[in-house]
């Protein structure tokens, strides 16, 4: 009997260890020849640990599995029983594309990834010139995952153009924003479509050279990706060699220390020069003066792990999904106060509505949303109003928000939108690198005066918003520059929360 | 507030840094840009960067101490002081937030006795807020070392803190 449980960290975090052990001994005690594959997540957090059952070369899933659920698992029924995995409508409903393999492989088999078409993008690059392959990035429309949207093709154009001896290949693995998990399951479910989208990367731009810079919080992501890479060379995915082609690409995981500001790429960088993670004056452009001053590739996980499955399939395969200028699939991370949370891969274009009401189930507390923030902790907070919002880049940049890393944190009606807009600034001043006054000083007066508004100087919030203004205008990089998004859409939208503080002050 | 004396990682005597010290470095001499990885082995060894360490980093590398000393304080994982024997992360961002996790935070400070950073007397558990876990579907999150914990409620918190401090 083959049974899958997930070895993603929120699997574990709800207790697929334990369920593990629990099949285990139950398998044992009836003499069963039982095999665990610890699969990564297949994004049904509230299902999770997911257990998949294999019934006559089906997989078939029991959700959320208790320890206790064991014995009715071993026999396919009870409770927790929910058919065919493939059949249920979270599943049916996603076009899976840089998620094709994640919670179906073991993520550490390179023979399964290779099986389930991985590899196929990198023996195809090794066919194509730079230029070629820069193509066809350009074609499929990929744009940076990370937040900033940026067309992936040319900065690979540009850092393929520059000359130097040596250039590189940076995963910004520094998943820092609340809300996005994607670059953790990716990781953590299928690292070697990440290891080859940064060779490909490699062999288009001539760089030999990779960095994966992980977060510390993730210990599950580092220990999986550390093994894949170690088995990666050890198959001659990676190394002096690529798959035989006599060219080289050789990758690192690089581990952060718990700076959120080494999400930004020139903050990164430094880090990972050895430096403090101060954040770098643009230009010069990283793809030109990036990773110890050589040109250098910066990339988000999610954009670089979707480079196989657009050679595999073709751009125009990949630019088949989507809508206007956001191209392709985006990986929306669900989370919060609702029903249903987890990874869903869609087209771009759904509404935040749809997403929200209908995918999401509404909250979990079963309370009205209040208000539902996008892009992370400096993407803006949405008022159902705003529900009718199609998700794409510019979509949401017209309703004066982001949609960042694709991350959506939905709250119920308890919330204070003060407190969330104190927060936001509490936060900049907390990670603020330190290096330009309107962040580093900017959130520290902005805590200031979001507490006087609190304790009832509603004539403050002009000030709140010149300061907003001002470290939107004003800084170095996102994270000041864009902190006045959840503080201004709080002000904006919510205007009845900073009311209510002026009167309970009376 | 009382800082913990235990220094349950500390492996060998302080007479022996130096020499473990330039061991470590020596270790990483391959890489490029090797400070963060020493910095974590270091770390790794004694549970913290000992103030000794740096200097010694320092030459061999042939960085001034002010610049060592930088990055050590530059990023929060890196301590000046050994931690309590356990270490307490809750996520303080917001989408643990959206599911409660300031009640469990307030909660964990009352147990424990103790605020952010701060080590309880008995050099048991040191609290820390963390700003995301990637656990944000199954909030509010908690980390014990590196075991992760999603759907933190108070009941789980109250065993989870006994089982700490036993």
């Amino acid at each position: 009997m083959k049974v899958w449980v997930p070895r993603d960290a929120a699997a574990r975090a709800l207790g697929a260890d334990e369920v593990v052990t629990a099949l285990t001994d139950e398998a044992a005690k009836r003499g069963f020849d039982l095999t665990i594959v610890r699969n990564g997540s297949r994004g049904m957090v509230w299902l999770e640990p997911l257990v998949e059952v294999e019934v006559d070369g089906v997989r078939h899933a029991f959700g959320p599995a208790l320890p206790s659920d064991a014995a009715a698992i071993l026999d396919l029924s009870g409770p927790k029983a929910l058919g065919p995995t493939d059949d249920l409508d979270w599943m049916k409903r996603q076009d899976r594309l840089t998620f094709q393999r994640v919670g179906v492989i073991d993520p550490l088999d390179l023979g399964e990834y290779e099986a389930h078409g991985g590899l196929a993008g990198l023996r195809r690059a090794l066919g194509m010139s730079g230029q070629d392959i820069v193509d066809e990035i350009k074609e499929s429309g990929l744009r940076g995952r990370g937040g900033a949207g940026f067309p992936t093709g040319i900065k690979w154009d540009t850092v393929r153009l520059a000359e130097a001896p040596q250039k590189y290949v940076v995963c910004n693995a520094d998943e820092g924003d609340s809300g996005t998990f994607a670059d953790r399951m990716l990781m953590e479910g299928d690292p070697f479509s990440l290891v080859e989208g940064m060779a490909i990367a490699g062999l288009c731009v001539g760089a030999t050279k990779g960095y994966v810079y992980l977060r510390s919080e993730y210990p599950d992501a580092i220990a999986t990706m550390q093994e894949a890479v170690r088995r990666a060379r050890a198959a001659r995915v990676l190394g002096a060699d690529v798959l035989g082609s006599g060219r080289a690409f050789d990758m690192e995981i690089r581990v952060g220390a718990g700076a959120y500001v080494c999400g930004e790429e020139t903050s990164l960088l430094n880090s990972l020069e050895g430096k403090r993670g101060i954040v770098r004056a643009k230009p010069p452009l990283p793809a030109l003066e990036g990773l110890f001053g050589k040109p250098t590739v910066v990339n988000n996980v999610i954009s670089l792990a979707t480079v196989p499955v657009i050679l595999e399939k073709g751009a125009a395969h990949y630019a088949g999904f989507g809508r206007g200028r956001s191209k392709g699939t985006v990986t929306l991370q669900i989370a919060g106060n609702v029903a249903r949370g987890g990874l869903f891969e869609t087209a771009f274009g759904l509404s935040l509505g749809e997403i929200v009401d209908d995918l999401a189930g509404g909250t979990r507390s079963g309370r009205p949303v209040k208000a539902v923030q996008v892009g992370g902790p400096l993407g803006a907070y949405f008022p159902p109003a705003k529900f009718a919002t199609p998700f794409g880049y510019e979509e949401f940049d017209a309703e004066g928000g982001l949609i960042g890393h694709a991350g959506l944190v939905v709250f119920d009606d308890g919330v204070d939108m003060v407190r969330q807009a104190r927060f936001a600034m509490e936060f900049c001043a907390v990670e603020s690198c330190g290096k330009c006054t309107p962040c580093r000083i900017g959130a520290v007066r902005g805590v200031e005066t979001i507490d006087r508004i609190a304790a009832g100087e509603p004539g403050l919030l002009p000030l709140l918003a010149d300061l907003c203004e001002t470290m939107r205008d004003g800084s170095l990089c996102a994270l000041g520059g864009f902190t006045p998004f959840p503080v201004m859409s709080a002000v904006t939208h919510f205007p009845d929360d900073f009311a209510k503080a002026r009167e309970a002050a009376e | 507030m009382m800082r913990a004396r235990a220094l349950p990682f500390r492996k060998r005597p302080m007479t022996d840094l130096a020499d473990r010290v330039r061991d470590i470095v020596a270790d990483h001499a391959a890489l490029e840009g090797p400070l963060l990885p020493i910095l974590h082995a270091v770390q790794a060894e004694w549970g913290h960067v000992p103030e000794a360490a740096v200097p010694v980093i320092a030459e061999a590398l042939n960085l001034s101490r002010a610049e060592v000393y930088g990055v050590v304080t530059f990023y929060h994982d890196f301590r000046e002081r050994p931690a309590g024997q356990h270490v307490l992360k809750l996520c303080r961002a917001e989408a643990c937030q959206a599911q409660g996790g300031a009640g469990i935070a307030k909660l964990a400070q009352a147990r424990l006795g103790i605020g952010w950073h701060e080590t309880t007397p008995d050099g048991r558990v040191t609290l820390e807020p963390v700003y995301c876990l990637g656990l944000c579907a199954c909030g509010p999150s908690a980390m014990v070392g590196d075991q992760v914990i999603g759907r933190m409620d108070r009941e789980k918190l109250e065993t989870l803190i006994e089982g700490l401090r036993a």
